[in-house]
This record gives structure tokens, sequence and C-alpha cells, in this order.
């Protein structure tokens, strides 16, 4: 690509345009292989539990990073747990967000879990979410093991 | 530490949104030379060399090399540091353990960032991990936006408390920092009423990004002592890194990788009163609300008692401990300089040489950084090479 004369910078410099497009394929590895198996196929979630500090970490580590010690326990969480926190994303990062905004992201402690996950908050509108709200997953009807196939946390009414 | 270190040499360019005056190379040259004349040193002085940025934002992924026509880096040992937005405190830290080390007498500590050639947000993505958060995070709005939530709902605070941050910080740029990319003076009314980016924080709440460089020069105590007549001497540093996964265990409310590194720094240089001991501080608030919960873990407040130290206005210019006198990264952000700007600003004003924006009799100051994940450096300057 050429520089373009017409892209004048303050002072008369030169501006070069252009773009990189790389491909990548990640791993998901071990424990992040079959806790999306486990989504996908079942619709469950698990998590592993340190030997030690007994954090349950969700998504799944092999190795507890507090402790550095491996982990072989598998344990499952509920679907259902706590909004720990919120934001209403109302910016646009185009090629990266899940949706077009806005859309609500909530931090939700799973039942059983040792800390929160991140995920969108669905069905319910911007005003009526509340720290502390009980929330529940919902899934996807196809599931392609990944992230999403968690489609978001709605409300869970008693 | 081996041997003493002090700060000698401070340099930096005139921050704007977009330099499009100079290719990366020329913005660092301006910042090294800035801080070589400032020092009175040339670059036969320079032993070694510390650079940083954060590689994705001009993709270019061998700065340490690359760099050279501006850093002044011929034939000299070169390290490249990136560390997300702790880039620029982790270059100042790794100079200063160049020096510390005794394996160096006088190094070059440069962060720089031309944020404007990419696209900062989609680029800042890439830190979150691939295959799980990435696409949620969305860059660092959401996750402090979030924090601020939790802790508004665990402590009262409110959205004013952090706009009072954000007038602070921008009116100081505007009065007082010429070097500074944003200098308007702006009105809590004004922060309110611009329009939310990621609930609860809004448009004057944030971070602008920047294109800047700066340069910090470390010399060993003999040095420090021939070249300059105050030298900022580095009592303490702390580093502490924390977890991948934004939701797990980061603190929601607070921040606990700032309290760890506080408490190594404050330990090392002899801090056990931080309000009453340190005269200024230049901390890294990328988000106004940062501005008030991050303060407890520094050790400046009870936990929750952000907004009380902010609404009573002792943070301000004339208050009993200045908050970023500079403006700080509300008006300035050229990411991988953001921390090092930190130390530099902090290092100016134990040497009394930070001019209009000058604490009147600064002696102990702090600087902090703070990245992705929330990660969190922290770092102790004084006048004198020890406390009284």
């Amino acid at each position: 690509m050429a520089v373009s004369s017409e892209e004048l910078g303050n002072t008369g410099t030169l501006k070069y345009p252009s773009r990189i497009r790389l491909p990548y394929t990640w791993h998901a590895g071990k424990a992040g292989s079959r806790f999306y198996q486990e989504i996908k196929d079942h619709c469950k979630i698990w998590g592993t539990k340190c030997p030690r500090c007994g954090w349950v970490y969700v998504p799944p580590r092999e190795t507890c990073p507090r402790c550095f010690l491996d982990i072989d326990e598998w344990v499952e969480v509920g679907d259902a747990g706590t909004l720990l926190t919120y934001t209403i994303t109302r910016y646009s990062v185009p090629g990266i967000q899940p949706h077009e905004p806005p859309y609500a992201l909530g931090i939700i402690k799973l039942d059983g879990a040792g800390s929160g996950l991140v995920h969108l908050l669905g069905e319910i509108e911007p005003e009526d979410i509340r720290v502390g709200m009980r929330v529940q997953a919902v899934f996807r009807e196809v599931r392609e093991g990944n992230y999403l196939d968690i489609k978001y946390f709605k409300p869970l009414r008693s | 530490m081996k041997n003493r270190v002090g700060i000698v040499g401070v340099g930096q360019t005139h921050h704007k949104s977009k330099n499009t005056d100079c290719k990366g190379q020329e913005l660092i040259s301006i910042a090294v030379k800035r801080a070589l004349e400032s020092a009175d040193l040339t670059m036969a002085d320079i032993d070694a060399i510390v650079i940083g940025n954060m590689d994705h934002f001009e993709s270019i992924n061998y700065v340490d090399m690359w760099s050279v026509d501006g850093s002044g880096g011929y034939m000299k040992p070169i390290m490249k540091v990136t560390t997300g937005g702790t880039t620029g405190s982790a270059v100042g830290h790794a100079g200063f353990y160049h020096v510390a080390s005794g394996l160096f007498d006088t190094v070059l500590a440069i962060g720089w960032e031309q944020n404007s050639e990419s696209d900062t947000t989609a680029a800042i993505s890439t830190c979150f991990d691939p295959i799980t958060e990435r696409e949620f995070c969305g860059g660092a709005i959401g996750p402090l936006a979030a924090q601020y939530t939790a802790y508004m709902s665990k402590y009262g605070a409110t959205e004013e408390d952090a706009a009072l941050v954000s007038v602070r910080d921008h009116n100081n740029a505007a009065l007082y920092n010429p070097y500074a990319h944003l200098r308007q003076t702006i009105t809590v009314e004004e922060v309110m009423k611009s329009p939310y980016i990621s609930y609860p924080m809004k448009f004057l709440d944030i971070c602008p990004r920047s294109d800047g460089a700066c340069a910090v020069i470390f010399a060993g105590e003999d040095k420090a002592k021939k070249t300059v007549e105050r030298p900022a001497w580095i009592l303490g540093v702390g580093d502490c890194h924390i977890l991948v996964h934004l939701a797990d265990g980061i603190g929601l409310a607070n921040l606990p990788s700032l309290e760890r590194a506080a408490r190594e720094a404050y330990e090392m240089a002899g801090i056990t009163d931080p309000f009453r001991q340190f005269d200024v501080a230049e901390l890294y608030v990328p988000a106004s609300t940062a501005g008030v919960t991050w303060m407890e873990a520094l050790g400046l407040c009870e936990e929750g008692g952000g907004p009380r130290l902010i609404r009573s206005g002792v943070t301000n210019m004339v208050g009993e401990l200045p908050i970023n006198p500079s403006g700080g990264v509300l008006a300035t952000n050229p990411i991988g300089a953001t921390g090092l700007l930190r130390i530099g600003e902090a290092a100016l004003q134990v040497m009394g040489k930070a001019e209009e924006k000058q604490v009147e009799g600064a002696r102990v100051a702090v600087a902090t950084g703070f990245g992705g994940c929330f990660w969190s450096d922290v770092t102790v300057l004084s006048s004198s090479t020890q406390l009284d």
C-alpha cells in the first residue's frame, strides 16, 4: 500500500494506513476442553477444587494459582448463582463484543464456586438489575463448545 | 538493595490525542533528549536502557531494537519490559533494579505509546484470555465500571464522588501541567451530564488515550550525587500480579494487588503512616471511580473511606495530601508511558522541579501503576536517602 498524499498530518507529515490480518487458533487446554464439553453435552457447569485451599475454580484450572498445586478433583457447581456486580456496556468495539451494545454484563458467583464468572445478563431491564440478586444460566439450544454456549444469566424468580 | 538509587533526570513530550508530527522513534527521542538535558548528561553516560510500550498498540514487536533511532541504545544493552497498564511503572522498576543490582551505574528508562495508530480498546481486549473472557471485557472500561458498581453497593459511595475526582484531576492538568493532553477545566455538573459509557461510568470519568513518551534516568548513589544537587531517592518498590480471570478473586470492590504492593514498598521504605508521611501522590487513576476506591489499599484511609477523603478536599492541590498535581491519567494517557509518568512526576516533586505543579515543600512521594487484570506497582520516593 502506498503512502497517501491526501492523509496529511498537522505539519504535513504523511500517514500510512494499513491493516494486519492474522488468523489464530487458540487451544482450550485439558481443563478448558472438559469444561466446554460438559456445557455442550449436558448443560452442566463444572469446576476444579484445590486439594489444599479448597478454592473451586470456574472456569476450571489444572493448577491452583494460589497454592501452585496440581488439581485432580472436579466438582459440579450450580447453574444458578448470585450477582456480585454489573455494568451496562454502551460503547462499541467492532469485531470484539458478543453483541451490539447496549448490553448488561455481570459477575456471577455460581453456587459452589469460589469466585465469579463474567457473563451477559438477559431477560431483565437495566434499571431492575441489583447487586446480590439471584440469577440462572440460560443455555443455547445449539451448543458449540464455547463460552457463549451459556447464552446469558436471567433473574431467578423464587 | 545492594546499591542506593536516585532519579536524576526526567523528560516527557507534550502529550496529544494524535501526534501526527512524529513517528514513534521521534516521540521517544524528544523525551530522551529532555531527560538527558534535565540532568546535564549525554548518551555516553548511559550504561543500559529499559524500554516499554504495549506491543499491539503499534504492532511493532521488537521495540527494543526498532526504537534505537530515538532511544540512543546503539551498542548498549536494551531490555524491553511490557506488562500491560503497568508497563511504565514496570519499566521504572526495571531501571531501578538494574542500578540497585550494582551491575549498571546509570540507566535510562523509557515508556512510550502512539495510541492513535490503532484501535486502543480492541487492542486492550487481547490482554484477556482468548477462550473465555476476551469478548466480554472489551478493553479496560467494563471491568473498572463493574468494580465501582460493587463499591457503591458495599460502601454507599456515589457517582458524584467519582465526579469530584474527575474534576480534581482535569483541573490540575488544565491549571498546572503544560505537558498534559487534556487541559480544560470541568465541573461536577458537566461530569454528571456526560453520557454513560459503561454504567456507572460516564464519558468524563474515563481517561483518554494519548500519544506521548516519558524518559527517566536512574543512577547509583555516587553518580546521582555528582549529577544533581537533589536526586529523588527510590526508598521502596512493590510489584504485585494477581489472577488471570477478571472475576477470579481480584477484589470486586477493593484492590488487593495494590494493598500488597503498597505493603511491600512501605516496609522497604519505612512508611508506617502513609497519609501523614506522604507530601504528594501521583496515582495511576485510569477512571475517576478508581480515585475513590483505591486510596484505602494505599492505607490513606480506612476501608470504605474513599468518599469521605474525596469529599473533604484534602487531596486537592491546597489540601493536606495533594493527589495528581499533574492531572494524572485522566488527563494524559500514553499507555506505555503512563506509569513511568507517575514515577517521573513524583520524582520532580521531591526534586523541587515540578514548576507550576510543585507542591510546596514536598519531600516524600508515592507513585503507583495499574494494569489489565487488576495488578499494581507502588514506588516510594524521597529527597532524602532515608526517612526521618
